[in-house]
């Protein structure tokens, strides 16, 4: 996994509520079985009509066409658990989702996949965000700083230490689990002597 | 100790380890996967060099993109190569790791949520997770169950646990008696209508109340399969008697001795009294009529005795904006009459509706009546089992008098991976659990309902009021 620390980028504005992952990918892209490539299928039925021919959807415009930050609105991310989302936007260059709230296993999903998903609460930051990105101005994130800039505002953002650190060193999460082997093996010891029908 | 919550017991009892970064790591019981968000993992294991740890807690089987149609030849037999590339490797990655597989042509294959239950694997105060969204079903049993990504599949065949962190608890209490006619569908079309598909999110809900302990096991599993729709993690209903008779005997089921050990451990599974919840919400059940969703969200539902709303009636301009774009996208004017919404397919299905007892009450209002002819309406079983048994009592053949086409298990038309899909521009009576924009086919639109209520919709031609049938 890529990590994350620092993006400056202009932003695509998608000011909308519960964009779910059928939006974000329809189901007829997650045919296959790898992980590259899904960026054709990003949005795909916002960015070409029945026809074929582009939108003016946003992320067909430039500059948003090479936007690495994508912003939202409410519940971003909401429906299937398809990880086909997060790749999706991470084949077309999105590395960071803004959006006043996200669905739990999309966020999780972003994680997973070095994408860093900020949640705005304060309506008016988001609001502002959104008329910012929309004039093409860049918008900058850092996560060390655990802040997101753009025009003249600072926004601090919360995020958990553990995803963070995780994110700044594109650590992989199986990798730190495995050294609780230990743990695990007795965990395992212990319900085979309480629950031995489990096994 | 001071008073748990279900939720609580269960979460506790899986405890690995508490983290310093907040998280739990959770020990997993069970995992089922299936061929569309488990090849990607497959690779990552294999690219680290990693094995599967509990290959034994591990089922695989087939359903999203399993055709319904000509199914004697097995995977050969699908026309589509991306859906049999998908089909063949979960195959083979279940060889190559030892895992169990109920392949393709495995009389027991169907929707991985009806799978699990079936066959007993889904038990009370177990941790179940699978690579889908709807593993929410499994905890109509009283499990703990949870959709993941294919990273957290992956963390799962290497680990056997997920580090995690506590969600909240959230306790929805169904109170008094749902009036005849109305399903468990909906009831949980209703209550997402009233707490909106985010009402749930980040929480666990534990569903209470005499109208959740009235339901059947079917019905129990429909409400919980859908709390996903109301933005929840998971849904949690206590086991109780009907829980325990459900699993009794089933393949996978504990046995003897150990049903005795099992049976003792379940009954300690239910919330102590003066446990608290992050929050409550109590609903009355009993005037919740047949719901309808008119819209692309499953909170956009009203009775069907209703009328499609006026976004002039919207809380906000953001809402009346969305209701809006929902009305253009389905075709639709505010104020109509619900029944009167002409259909062109129904689709009585899925792992919300694909079990014995939905197609029961689907046949009942189809049993001696005719499909509309303009409408073309499918009947996609759970499981190969559900299919067997609905045979063995003639229910395919009610169907197929009927005019209902008669298909093979799979997830079919609830998201058209496979052949089954609507055209653009189509209006669908569907007993799935999603009516986002496109999830039928591009363009097609999708409103949800009962499997009586998709029934009566098919022969009526149009929405309607499927009491009115019995
Ligand atoms: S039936 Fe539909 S919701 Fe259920 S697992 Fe299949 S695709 Fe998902």
């Amino acid at each position: 996994m890529k990590p994350f620390k620092e993006l400056t980028s202009c932003a695509a504005s998608l000011p909308r509520d519960n964009v779910d992952t059928d939006a974000i990918i329809p189901a007829r892209f997650l045919k296959t079985i790898a992980r590259a490539g899904l960026g054709a299928g990003l949005f795909a039925d916002l960015r070409r009509n029945p026809d074929g021919a582009a939108t003016d959807f946003v992320l067909n415009q430039p500059p948003f066409d090479k936007a690495e930050i994508l912003i939202a609105g409410a519940n971003f991310g909401c429906g299937s658990s398809r990880e086909h989302a997060p790749w999706a936007l991470l084949d077309f260059g999105i590395r960071c989702v803004v959006a006043a709230s996200f669905a739990d296993i999309f966020r999780n999903n972003c994680f997973a996949n070095g994408i860093l998903p900020i949640a705005i609460e304060d309506a008016a930051t988001l609001a502002a965000l959104h008329q910012a990105a929309e004039r093409g101005e860049e918008v900058s994130v850092s996560l060390p700083d655990k802040q997101l800039r753009f025009g003249n505002h600072t926004y601090a953002f919360a995020i958990e230490d553990g995803r963070r650190e995780a994110l700044l060193e594109g650590r992989d999460a199986i990798a730190t689990t495995l050294s609780r082997e230990n743990e695990i093996a007795a965990f395992e010891t212990r319900r085979a002597q309480a629950q031995p029908w489990l096994n | 100790m001071a008073p748990r919550t279900l939720f609580a017991k269960i979460w506790d009892a899986h405890s690995v380890a508490e983290q310093e970064d907040g998280t739990t790591l959770l020990y997993i019981d069970r995992h089922l996967i299936h061929e569309v968000t488990s090849p990607q993992a497959f690779a990552g294991l294999r690219a680290s060099g990693r094995r599967v740890r509990a290959p034994q807690a591990t089922l695989a089987v087939p359903d999203h993109n399993v055709p319904t149609t000509e199914r004697a030849a097995g995977i050969a037999g699908i026309t589509d190569p991306e859906s049999r590339l998908q089909v063949e490797a979960l195959a083979a990655n279940c060889a190559e790791f030892a895992i169990p597989h109920i392949a393709m042509e495995d009389l027991r294959q169907g929707i991985v949520h009806v799978v699990g239950p079936e066959q007993g694997l889904t038990q009370p105060g177990m941790t179940i997770v699978c690579g889908d969204s709807h593993t929410s079903t499994h905890g109509a049993f009283g499990a703990l169950a949870f959709g993941i990504g294919t990273s957290e599949v992956e963390h799962v065949l290497a680990t056997q646990t997920l580090p995690q962190r506590k969600p909240r608890s959230l306790r929805i209490s169904l109170t008094g008696t749902p009036p005849a006619g109305t399903t468990a569908k909906d009831l949980i079309l209703h209550l997402i209508g009233a707490i909106g598909t985010a009402g749930g999110t980040g929480a666990v809900i534990e569903y209470a109340g005499e109208a959740i302990r009235a339901l059947s096991m079917a019905g129990r599993m429909t409400v919980c399969n859908m709390s996903i729709e109301a933005g929840a993690r998971a849904g949690l209903i206590a086991p109780d008697a009907k829980t325990y008779s459900f699993l009794e005997g089933k393949p996978l089921a504990p046995k003897e001795s150990d049903w005795q050990a099992a049976l003792a451990y379940w009954q300690s599974l239910a919330s102590d009294a003066g446990a608290t919840y992050d929050q409550e919400i109590v609903l009355a059940a009993d005037e919740i009529a047949p719901q309808v969703t008119w819209g692309t969200s499953p909170e956009e539902v009203v009775a069907v005795t209703g009328r499609v709303p006026d976004p002039k009636a919207a809380r906000d301009a953001a809402q009346e904006q969305t209701w809006q774009a929902s009305l253009d996208y389905m075709g639709l004017e505010a104020g109509q009459a619900m029944t009167e919404i002409k259909i062109d397919r129904a689709f009585i299905g899925s792992c919300t509706n694909g079990r014995l007892e939905d197609l029961r009450a689907a046949a009942a209002v189809a049993k001696g009546r005719k499909v509309a002819s303009h409408v073309s309406a499918l009947v996609v079983p759970g499981s190969g089992l559900v299919r067997q048994a609905a045979e063995a009592e003639g229910l395919d053949k009610v169907f197929k008098d009927a005019g209902f086409e008669w298909r093979d298990p799979g997830c079919s038309m609830c998201l058209a991976m496979n052949a089954d899909k609507l055209a653009r521009g189509e209006r669908c009576a569907s007993t799935s659990n999603r009516n986002f924009r496109g999830r039928q086919g591009p363009g097609g639109r999708t409103h949800l309902m009962s499997p009586e209520m998709a029934a009566a919709a098919a022969i009526a031609g149009a929405i309607s009021d499927a009491r009115k049938f019995l």
